[in-house]
């Protein structure tokens, strides 16, 4: 009987304690969620509904169905916008990579100044964009930039116009790219190989494997994961490069380097608004994100 | 015995000759991340006609510092470097605040909705925001807005990034801490303030880098948003000066330098906790 009467009760206090416990939970998360919800959430359902009106922000929205997709597919700036945007990423990812684990496994050797090097090397990433742009456009500077000064010295004829230059403009970019980022990789790099372990290495180099060796076969494969991790952000990094083209290049020459995120601000943002067409071109962005988020959660997948 | 000895010894010269390699391609390196640095650095101090001068004259016999009084009055430049204090310390704090807090309850709480609710941040958090900035505008501006500091708080302090990266780092720490604390009756919030906060310098110091390097140095929303000149931050006025004048070559040398100067600040007073900070917090994936 009393047992009985117990039960219930003490079902009672583990729910209100189960209630309380959400409560509180609920009230940590608030703060951050309702922002995210409202900020990011909300213009995120937005962006995807949008792409199927036609808006110019003054008159009523209506619904175009497809339209906008349709026009892409003749849109000569979109397919110069989207395939820009592709081969910066093809050229961008590689290039970073090799250089900031290069520049890793240099600097987690015991070596003097390490900090020093570390320090220099992350630098130019959180330098500010545009100061360091203006730096690269006057080093760089067809006519009077000392690169140029320098390699006409050493006797090159056909001096190259860099970010004037239509054949030049996307290298420029690229190599402005891969300077001023690579630090950032290198020190998710140089997390990766504090988890990597020495025991390993050392038992290689005391059966005869070379410095080489010892890298490809055993400390690259043990950076699989940080490797996957850098390749996905990079990739997604770079299909949203705008910043840079609109500092060195302003997308030019002709469109030479205009990018997917640099049409939709001028789609959006300059002349007439045409909300709809921008958000359909976003969501092109998004289904390249995408794309690349699904391979991320294979490779993960298959890691474990 | 002699041939091990030998062995030994030539292993040390190789040793040796690799450390001399490493050393060099060090600083070549080096240089070629900082060239561009001293660079403007020199330049800052040059007449315009002397800044494309060939060979590079890296110390100027005459250093020219007006640069650095002239630029306060060619541009509002107090006001632009105001602006962007404002927002950066506001957006940080914001940040530090509502991510680690959230952090905890996702990391040391059970309750109901905590898996929809952390796999809609995740879901999130590849999404670049260029994919959203339009109707988030439009949204800003329906609500009056667009020219005003609060969009750009409203646009960076609450990011799906803060509360992954916090967390990660809060489940390293041990649950046997919080049962403790909770049996000498702390309640939760005390545990956030009292353990987890001291407790979480590397991943704090970590996020205070990413946020404040981002919104000290960001663009395309200061630029899509701000109109006005006495609302524009550095970073637009900086933008603004370049192509209004842009043969000003020593002035926007000298703007730079000085728009640099805060981030570097932050960064090495924080550096130490950084690499240990994102080993920790697991950005590495």
């Amino acid at each position: 009987m009393a047992s009985q009467a117990v039960q219930p009760a003490g079902q009672k206090r583990v729910m209100k304690k189960q209630t309380r416990t959400n409560l509180i939970a609920y009230s940590f998360i608030a703060p951050n969620f309702i922002g995210f919800a409202v900020f990011t959430l909300i213009p995120m359902a937005a962006s995807i509904i949008l792409a199927f009106c036609n808006w110019d922000g003054v008159h009523a929205v209506t619904f175009a169905g497809l339209d906008n997709f349709i026009s892409l597919t003749s849109d000569r700036v979109f397919i110069a916008a989207f395939k820009n945007t592709i081969v910066y990423t093809v050229a961008v990812v590689p290039l970073t990579m090799v250089c900031a684990l290069a520049l890793a496994v240099l600097l987690n050797q015991k070596i003097h100044f390490r900090n020093f090097f570390r320090t220099v090397a992350f630098f130019p990433y959180v330098a500010s964009l545009v100061a360091v742009a203006a730096v690269w456009n006057m080093i760089f500077s067809p006519s009077m930039g000392p690169v140029n000064m320098i390699l006409s010295s050493l006797g090159v004829k056909n001096l190259p116009r860099w970010a004037a230059g239509k054949e030049t403009a996307m290298l420029t970019v690229v190599l402005f790219s891969v300077w001023k980022n690579m630090g950032y990789y290198m020190v998710i790099f140089l997390a990766g190989l504090q988890g990597t372990s020495p025991q390993l290495e050392e038992a290689a180099t005391l059966d005869g494997a070379t410095r080489w060796q010892v890298f490809w076969h055993v400390v690259l494969p043990q950076l699989r994961p940080t490797t996957f991790f850098v390749t996905i952000t990079l990739t997604i990094a770079s299909f949203k490069v705008y910043d840079q083209m609109y500092m060195i290049t302003q997308g030019g020459p002709g469109n030479a380097t205009i990018t997917l995120v640099y049409y939709i601000y001028n789609v959006a943002f300059v002349n007439t608004p045409k909300y709809g067409y921008a958000s359909a071109i976003a969501m092109v962005l998004f289904a390249l994100v995408l794309i690349v988020t699904i391979i991320q959660f294979r490779g993960s997948s298959s890691n474990d | 015995m002699a041939a091990k000895e030998e062995k030994l010894h030539s292993k040390t010269t190789s040793n040796r000759i690799m450390m001399t390699i490493i050393y060099v391609v060090l600083i070549l390196l080096a240089f070629l991340m900082l060239i561009p640095f001293v660079w403007m650095l020199s330049a800052s101090l040059k007449l315009n006609k002397d800044v494309f001068a060939f060979p590079i004259e890296w110390i100027p016999s005459n250093p020219r510092w007006r640069n650095y009084v002239d630029i306060w009055t060619k541009i509002p430049l107090l006001t632009f470097i105001k602006n962007s204090a404002k927002l950066t310390i506001i957006v940080t704090l914001l940040q530090l605040f509502t991510s680690s807090f959230a952090a905890y309850a996702f990391a040391k709480l059970n309750f109901k909705g905590k898996n929809v609710l952390f796999l809609g941040y995740i879901a999130t958090i590849a999404v670049p925001w260029q994919a959203y900035m339009v109707p988030q505008f439009m949204m800003m501006r329906s609500w009056h807005l667009n020219n005003t500091h609060l969009a750009i708080i409203c646009l960076q302090a609450f990011s799906a990034f803060g509360v992954f990266l916090m967390k990660q780092f809060y489940e390293g720490v041990p649950d046997e801490l919080c049962e403790a604390a909770r049996i000498d009756g702390l309640s939760e919030y005390g545990i956030w303030m009292r353990i987890m906060l001291p407790l979480s310098k590397p991943a704090l110091s970590t996020l205070t880098i990413f946020t404040f390097v981002n919104t000290w140095n960001d663009f395309l929303g200061p630029l899509i948003y701000l109109t006005k000149t006495e609302l524009k931050t550095i970073q637009i006025g900086l933008r603004m000066f370049i192509s209004q004048y842009s043969a000003e070559y020593g002035l926007i040398m000298a703007a730079s330098i000085i728009a640099l100067i805060p981030v570097l600040i932050i960064f090495l007073s924080l550096q130490k906790y950084f690499v240990q900070g994102v080993a920790s917090t697991g950005i590495k994936g």
